[in-house]
């Protein structure tokens, strides 16, 4: 079916294709977690103290973002 | 002295970052041109490579100055961002690796899995197709991330050129180094080389999001060595945490 796609189309679907890969692939958690630090730390905006909050918050994040992925592989592989 | 102090820091992570980036992609690159060069001749193997190469450089003469165009707080946001989710899957791996809840990068396997993958193509011609986009597609695939890390690390430290030259400098240095050592590049201590770039990434990606949203990083780039220390010590902790937890697969790896 997809043979049948103008080249175009089949060029920008790859392109969708490859991004959507290189983002998300098998880690979505990943993904979700920048976005929830990105947004986290831009709504801090508006508080009072925001760049030492965000000095502190920002690393924090992400250290806990990276420690939530390890801690849901580590399930898989009890699992199997 | 203060601005050259940090200038240098910042300058240091970029050289470190794409450096081991491109270095680490290279060696699984090679892996499969070595391959195609020993089972279907040389001629093939260098052609892929070389279209390989021009077709990733060009991406980078392409790309480069357009993304220079964009307004740099919005820029390093979205860099930022990417920073952030490449590095963490970088680091993820690196960490499951080393714990030994995830199978190491064997070049020795991919190397065998390559040759007999192209033995069973059959007989090779003088123009032997299956070799150069065997080889085209090797170099191709794993140099596109080198690619995104030139591009991301270099426009939004307004160092697109010394990471480029850092880039091609690493590839030189690996292929030069690849082609002595041939078939023996199962020693290379991959996983910690991916470990040290998922930290860098994440530090970069950490630091740009923040600037992207308009935080003052106290000292500046210098905060980049302290990201890093901080991103350092919370893998060391996961990997030791992970091995006391799976004390089997750990005594795996180790031997």
């Amino acid at each position: 079916m997809s043979d049948e796609q103008p080249v175009p189309i089949r060029l920008l679907r790859s392109f969708a294709m490859f991004w959507w890969d290189f983002l998300v692939g098998d880690t979505p958690e990943i993904f979700v977690a920048a976005l929830v630090i990105i947004g986290a730390v831009a709504l801090m905006r508006d508080v009072g103290q925001f760049n030492a909050a965000a000095v502190v918050a920002l690393p924090l994040l992400a250290v806990g973002a990276l420690a939530v992925t390890i801690r849901r592989a580590q399930r898989a592989a009890r699992r199997k | 002295m203060f601005v050259a102090t940090t200038v240098s820091s910042g300058v240091v992570v970029l050289v470190g970052a794409v450096f081991l980036a491109c270095a680490v992609e290279m060696v699984e690159a090679l892996t499969i041109v070595l391959a195609v060069g020993h089972t279907r001749g040389w001629r093939s193997a260098f052609e892929g490579t070389g279209a390989a190469l021009a077709a990733l450089a060009a991406l980078v003469a392409v790309f480069g100055p357009a993304l220079v165009r964009i307004p740099l707080s919005d820029l390093r946001l979205v860099v930022g961002g990417v920073l952030l989710i490449f590095g963490m899957q970088w680091l993820r791996k690196a960490i499951l690796r080393s714990s030994g809840l995830k199978a190491k990068h064997d070049e020795d396997a991919i190397y065998q899995e390559v040759v007999a993958e192209l033995r069973a193509a059959g007989s090779s011609p003088d123009r032997d197709r299956i070799a150069f986009v065997m080889a085209f597609k090797g170099v191709f695939l794993e140099g596109l991330e080198v690619v995104i890390t030139v591009l991301t690390l270099g426009t939004s430290a307004h160092r697109l050129g010394l990471a480029a030259t850092v880039a091609a400098i690493a590839v030189a240095l690996v292929g030069l180094v690849g082609a002595v050592v041939a078939k023996q590049l199962s020693s290379v201590p991959e996983n910690a080389m991916k470990m040290s770039v998922g930290i860098l990434l994440m530090s970069y990606g950490t630091f740009w999001t923040g600037e992207g949203l308009n935080v003052r990083w106290p000292g500046n780039d210098t905060m980049l060595v302290v990201l890093i220390g901080v991103y350092a010590a919370a893998t060391w902790l996961l990997v030791v945490t992970l091995r006391r937890e799976f004390p089997a697969l750990s005594e795996e790896v180790a031997s």
